[in-house]
């Protein structure tokens, strides 16, 4: 079963990228999730600002600088990963340098709505 | 009624409910084995105590009151569903109801079978624990969630399964033959140590997976010892689990930073815990049958000796690490093991202690890789030790725990 974590970070965070401890404890999570099997891709995103929202409303394009939604935290990042469980996905969402400083939702893929998208 | 009056009473209410909570649900689920209705009822009654309590003063005696109410509710229950073929059990509660308790204060303590049926084999052993807390302590299952890092959603779901199993499953509150006591004894003692929160802060660097319910494991050891006395483990796990809360103050520093155990300042250690732990060590030791919590208990004692030697018996805690890996070679105490013989005979003697364990079963263990990168880092490995620093900071939970290593690892 495949689970995303969305990570969620707050502009101070967002503000530490280039800090040591910021990337030595992210590269530490990345190297057990690979080291455990179980790490299928994912990526961080660039920051927030750099995001542009594009809509269309009765026909007509709206284009919003900026991500969707304004809030304080912001999705940073993702990982997709290969686990058996909720749990399990809970216990590594948990691992996660985000959970402390920021948040983490655990959301499983839905490989079904994939298939009728694909095939 | 003045505001300090109702607080007064509130605090009241939520005393008894604490103390009171286990036993009611135990002497009202005992005949019945429904637990779940046993606990509607009680916080039926928990509720109308709220009104009453303020508007007529306190009753004499509260524990008679809410049995007396929660049998109301019971009885209001099992007449709106119209249950016409009350099963006998039932019946006779029923007219154990019909009497006025609210002066008589006697009724059986029946948690010891309440916490064997909690901890009973046809329940999924993860349940052991959360089934406790709800049904002896009254924690609801929001906060037990938390706890074990499940939705409140699924942990509701999952506590009543469990008390549909043991209420129409056949499992029965009694107390195990003398022949299967040990052996239920220990899962009740398993389930209240995963309560207080397995973690070896003896291992520097090594994750508490905390479970936050510290003060709610102690206070079932209490309960648990209480009901059986002259049990060498309850003691047992009773001294394991105050060593460790002894030291909860010097565990973090001022600034909120992890203190590994072997740089705790010792003043800071709670006196009056570890003398409490100590009393229950030698108690156990004086009733025989020796076993894995007390060994456990013994080692926290040793680095407890520290206080007043200044130093730690690194030969003492191996020995009792040999011991206790001969009644149960448990991944953690392998691991508690080699760091022990890190100390006591040089980092290379500890680290093929950790060669041994299969590479399989530690791919996700944590206390593994934080002592294998300290090994290694005393052996100079500098490059080995920190893939193993890195492979210790992914598995970490504890955000001081994770700044800790990274600043070990360099």
């Amino acid at each position: 079963m495949q689970f995303a974590l969305l990570i969620y970070e707050s502009p101070e965070a967002f503000a530490t990228r280039k800090n040591d401890s910021y990337t030595g404890a992210w590269r530490a999570y990345y190297k057990a999730l690979v080291d455990a099997g179980i790490f299928v891709g994912g990526d961080p995103l660039e920051v927030p600002e750099t995001g542009t929202t594009v809509r269309l409303t009765e026909g007509r394009r709206r284009v919003q600088d900026g991500p969707y939604a304004d809030t304080k935290e912001q999705l940073g990042g993702f990982t997709i990963l290969e686990l058996p469980s909720l749990d399990a996905a809970l216990d590594w969402a948990a691992r996660c340098p985000a959970a402390s400083y920021g948040a983490v939702e655990v959301r499983p893929l839905t490989p079904e709505l994939r298939r009728r998208i694909t095939e | 009624m003045s505001g300090t009056g109702q607080d007064d009473t509130h605090r009241r209410i939520e005393r008894v409910a604490r103390e009171s909570y286990g036993r009611l649900v135990a002497y009202l689920s005992a005949h019945t084995r429904d637990v779940a209705s046993a606990e509607d009822a009680l916080s039926d009654a928990l509720v109308k105590a709220l009104t009453a309590w303020p508007r007529d003063g306190l009753p004499q005696n509260p524990e008679a009151w809410l049995l007396t109410t929660a049998r109301h509710a019971i009885i209001d229950h099992v007449r709106h569903q119209q249950v016409v073929l009350a099963s006998e059990p039932t019946l006779m509660l029923l007219r154990e109801g019909h009497e006025d308790m609210t002066l008589s204060v006697k009724f059986p303590d029946e948690r010891l079978k309440l916490l064997f049926v909690c901890a009973h084999p046809a329940i999924d052993p993860a349940m052991h624990t959360p089934l406790m807390l709800q049904t002896v302590l009254g924690l609801d299952a929001a906060r037990i969630a938390g706890a074990f890092l499940v939705s409140p959603k699924t942990m509701g779901q999952r506590l009543v399964r469990a008390k549909t199993k043991i209420r129409d499953g056949g499992i029965r509150f009694e107390i195990p033959q003398e022949r299967e006591l040990p052996q239920r004894l220990d899962a009740v003692l398993e389930a209240i140590y995963a309560a207080f929160g397995v973690g070896w802060d003896d291992m520097a660097g090594v994750d508490r997976r905390g479970r936050e319910l510290a003060e709610e494991g102690i206070w079932l050891g209490r309960v648990l010892l209480e009901l059986l006395p002259s049990e060498a483990e309850v003691h047992g796990l009773l001294a394991l689990m105050l060593h460790c809360e002894a030291r909860r103050a010097a565990r973090r520093g001022q600034d909120g930073r992890y203190v590994p155990l072997s740089e705790q300042d010792p003043k800071l250690w709670s006196l009056p815990l570890i003398e409490e732990a100590e009393g229950h060590l030698a108690e156990a030791f004086k009733n025989g049958r020796f076993g894995r919590f007390q060994l456990e208990a013994a080692i926290q004692s040793v680095h407890a000796e520290r206080a007043r030697s200044g130093r730690t018996e690194w030969e003492a805690i191996v020995r009792f690490y040999e011991q206790l890996i001969g009644i149960s070679p448990a991944l953690g105490t392998q691991t508690g093991y080699a760091a022990a013989v890190g100390e006591a005979k040089g980092p290379e003697t500890g680290l093929a202690v950790l060669d041994g364990i299969d590479l399989k079963a530690v791919s996700c263990y944590q206390p593994y890789w934080a002592v294998r990168a300290h090994l290694l880092q005393r052996l100079g490995r500098t490059p080995e030790a920190k893939d193993a620093y890195d492979r210790a900071i992914g598995l970490t939970e504890d955000p001081a725990v994770k700044e800790f290593l990274l600043q070990r690892r360099g």
